[in-house]
């Protein structure tokens, strides 16, 4: 103890990312430049913010009286298109997205099959669902076909990208073991990768189901069928307590979708 | 039975885990293979069953030769032989006798794999080891619910269910208590005995090896540096295969806890029987 200086010495913590002081002020200095500019460019007009606010009542009002009777029979055609869209859209996805994503995974896949899975995986993805829709009903015409088909193909980049992720994650040990015995290679995804990864496949297919759901009546406004097409005409149509009405009944659905999807997934661990 | 000839492999980040290793295992015999970490045992018995690929050299089991084997003639040799692991490696989520029975998979179509439709043969079998090892109530039971003794039990069973010519078995004790461990080492060495089967055993624990196998193995940098029986093991061989150290130490450590636990094992095998 006796070697050691008594004098104080200084410490600052050291820069964390950018070690020079000058670069790291200009670009500072450059966002808050650019953040300034921007704002002014999107011409903020306090006119049309107040008059937003009226409109936006006018919503809550309606909200507060939603009215389910009189457009009943049209609600209730959009909830069932769109219940089954989900379904059958998640379905399919699902069925389509498990070998996609037993290819997209390195650690048990030749290369050539990886990368044609991992380009599936990559359109789907890149493509946004509204786009996606907008497409299919371009090319097939308006109504829930189409929104089958976009929420199927929004599922597969998901699902298959997730699970390709999870099966490159296992415990190699197990599947080691398993081709010691001499099994194939159907027999090993059988018995070491499916038991490793179901738990989570299951999950998935579940929370996309409530994504689907979800995204089912966005698409509709678009005019793949649906809820959402319900709930747009009732907009168009100035109808807010039926699309409160509306609004209500999907956030129940979603509410309902999420709390039985959290347990089933905690009684398939 | 099995014979390695100038075995060797370099991994592809040119590290050389294997230098020209040979050597022969007779009928029932067992093998410990010693070494340092790293010094390649556990890519040695990797190599016989063609987990890892070998670079060079050959590997006979009877009269196939192992390395030059490929898809369906290379599940068919692995049958042959049964593998036990340092962590189990069961697969977890699946029952006790679903991983028993995985040991049939490479004589079973995927069908019959695929809906547990095992003949009938071959869950006679599976229950007989169960029993042999002391697990038959546990049949049912998911494998992530087992202790580490009884897994490995399972793992035995496992490998037992190939009707394996050999069995290649890596750190077995290296995840149990030494009292577990030494149960284990027991249980392998009377199998090993009944059914006149050799193995090869990779051990990190010198005293157990010397205590339950008939040869050792050392291996140090890719090399074999020593090959012979356990009372052969001097300090001079020790310090060839790990270097410079005082054995001694080692070895009069231990007399006093392993008696003990030689006493408490023979009272659980019996309750086990």
């Amino acid at each position: 103890m006796s070697g050691v200086s008594s004098r104080a010495r200084q410490w600052t913590r050291p820069p964390v990312l950018i070690k020079s002081d000058r670069l790291r002020w200009s670009i500072y200095a450059g966002a808050l430049i650019y953040l300034v500019l921007a704002i002014s460019s999107v011409d903020i007009n306090p006119a049309r913010i107040y008059e937003g606010l009226e409109r936006g009542w006018r919503f809550v009002q309606g909200f507060l009286v939603p009215d389910f009777t009189s457009r009943w029979s049209d609600i209730q055609q959009g909830f069932i298109e769109s219940l089954s869209m989900t379904l059958t859209a998640t379905v399919a996805g699902v069925l389509i997205s498990v070998p996609i994503g037993i290819g997209a995974a390195r650690n048990i896949s030749p290369t050539a099959v990886y990368l044609v899975c991992r380009t599936i995986i990559a359109l789907s993805r890149s493509l946004q669902e509204i786009i996606v829709a907008i497409l299919f009903v371009a090319m097939f015409g308006f109504g829930p076909f189409a929104g089958f088909l976009t929420l199927s193909f929004a599922t597969i980049g998901f699902l298959a990208k997730l699970l390709a992720e999870d099966i490159e994650d296992i415990d190699e040990s197990q599947t080691e073991a398993i081709r010691a015995t001499g099994a194939s290679w159907t027999q090993l995804i059988n018995y070491a990768v499916q038991p490793q990864v179901m738990p989570r496949l299951i999950g998935l297919s579940l929370y996309r189901l409530d994504i689907n759901f979800r995204e089912s009546a966005v698409i509709g406004i678009v005019g793949a069928g649906g809820i959402g097409a319900t709930l747009n005409t009732a907009i168009d149509r100035y109808e807010y307590d039926s699309a409160g009405a509306i609004l209500i009944l999907i956030i129940l659905i979603v509410m309902a979708a999420e709390y039985s999807s959290g347990y089933v997934r905690k009684w398939v661990q | 039975m099995l014979s390695v000839r100038n075995l060797t492999k370099t991994y592809r980040t040119g590290d050389e885990a294997l230098k020209g290793v040979s050597f022969d295992v007779e009928p029932g015999q067992l093998v410990g293979l010693i070494g340092p970490s790293g010094a390649g045992k556990s890519t040695l018995i990797r190599c016989v069953n063609r987990l890892v690929e070998p670079t060079g050299g050959s590997i006979f089991l009877g009269n196939e030769e192992l390395t030059r084997l490929s898809g369906s003639r290379l599940r068919a040799a692995r049958r042959r032989i049964g593998m036990i692991f340092q962590e189990y490696a069961l697969v977890e989520r699946l029952s006790v006798m679903e991983n028993v029975l995985s040991g049939r998979l490479g004589y079973v179509s995927f069908w019959r794999s695929f809906t547990r439709r095992f003949p009938q043969a071959d869950v006679d079998k599976a229950f007989s080891l169960l029993e042999r090892v002391g697990l038959t109530d546990h049949a049912d039971k998911r494998a992530d619910a087992l202790s580490g003794g009884q897994r490995q039990r399972v793992g035995i069973a496992r490998a037992l269910e190939q009707d394996p010519e050999l069995l290649l078995i890596d750190e077995p004790t290296a995840s149990l208590d030494p009292k577990t461990s030494r149960q284990i080492m027991r249980l392998i060495q009377d199998i090993c005995a009944e059914r006149n089967l050799p193995a090869i055993i990779n051990i990190h624990d010198v005293l157990l090896a010397q205590a339950f196998t008939r040869r050792i193995i050392g291996l140090q940098a890719g090399e074999v540096v020593f090959d012979g029986p356990p009372e052969e093991l001097d300090d001079a061989a020790l310090t060839r295969i790990y270097g410079e150290e005082d054995w001694t130490t080692m070895r009069t450590a231990k007399p006093g806890d392993e008696e003990s636990g030689e006493h408490d094992e023979e009272e659980r095998m019996a309750g086990l029987a």
